[in-house]
């Protein structure tokens, strides 16, 4: 009766993928699909175009695995077809937003001062985790520039290393880091201006 | 190199290093020092640490709907592995 059920799910095998066995890449795809999914979502902000990526990247997996190399674990691998793919759909939809590679010309000069000083954090639990805050929160992802949406998203919401997170962005450990710091800056300067109304607070 | 007093900019570009707990020691005592001077810096440091917390916590689960997973798998000419499970 439990002979079937595993206690850990295996990695699909490279070599099986990359001679194309359907039911192997099937195991790929409910592997990853979810996680993938999830990811292209926050950085597009709506289902539909979230969809049309996730299926582009599994078709680019599919027609590519035969080139993989395996010099990166699949999964790195995978976030990389996804996150190219979903650059490519923010410049279809917003072709005059930069996705350039340094990210360094995104809304004017690199680490922008602190301008709120609302305190809120210790505010109780229940109004900092309200729909509208949550709300706020998501907007305030949607204007950073996708050069800092894609590093915060992968380091600390999807949670992946710093080393990682450059992997997977085929950039360096520095160069992660320094995005990561400007965007949790200017998401902190979001939710602070946010707060300091809602404090009745001049900042 | 001795760093003598931070301030409040030079505290900028390693507050990501210090909220993560990867700013090395002596650093981080400087920045401490400033912080215990600095009432600005200090809510600066409290609401970024908030800010990735808040982000963290809205983690949700990472099941792909029903819908979206059948089209995907039709998409893919894997139709023939659409198990549920």
């Amino acid at each position: 009766m439990m002979s079937e059920i595993k206690t850990h799910v295996d990695e699909p095998s490279l070599e099986l993928l990359r001679n194309g066995d359907k039911a192997e890449f099937a195991k790929l795809v409910d592997m990853y699909s979810g996680k993938i999914y999830r990811l292209v979502l926050r950085i597009l902000g709506n289902q539909r175009d979230a969809e049309d990526v996730l299926q582009e990247t599994f078709l680019n997996a599919y027609r590519s695995i035969a080139r993989f190399e395996g010099r990166s674990s699949i999964s790195t691998w995978l976030y990389r077809i996804a996150t190219n793919e979903a650059l490519m759909a923010i410049r279809k939809q917003k072709p005059q937003v930069s996705l350039d590679v340094e990210g360094e010309n995104d809304r004017g000069d690199a680490i922008n001062k602190p301008y709120h000083f609302a305190d809120w954090c210790c505010l109780p639990e229940n109004d900092l985790q309200s729909a509208e805050v949550k709300s706020q929160m998501r907007d305030a992802i949607q204007r950073l520039s996708p050069a800092l949406q894609t590093v915060f998203i992968l380091r600390d919401i999807e949670g992946f290393s710093v080393k990682k997170t450059a992997e997977i962005l085929e950039t360096n450990e520095g160069v992660v880091k320094t995005r990561l710091l400007r965007a949790r800056l200017r998401l902190r300067e979001d939710l602070s201006e946010y707060f300091g109304k809602n404090l009745g607070e001049v900042s | 190199m001795m760093i003598k007093h931070l301030n409040c900019h030079d505290l900028l570009s390693s507050l990501s290093d210090y909220i993560d707990g990867d700013l090395n020691a002596d650093l981080c005592k400087e920045l401490e020092q400033h912080l215990y001077e600095c009432p600005n810096c200090r809510i600066v440091v409290d609401t970024l640490k908030k800010t990735v917390e808040l982000y963290q916590h809205e983690e949700e689960d990472a099941t792909l709907p029903d819908d979206v997973r059948m089209r995907l798998f039709y998409r893919l000419n894997l139709q023939n592995f659409l198990k549920h499970d």
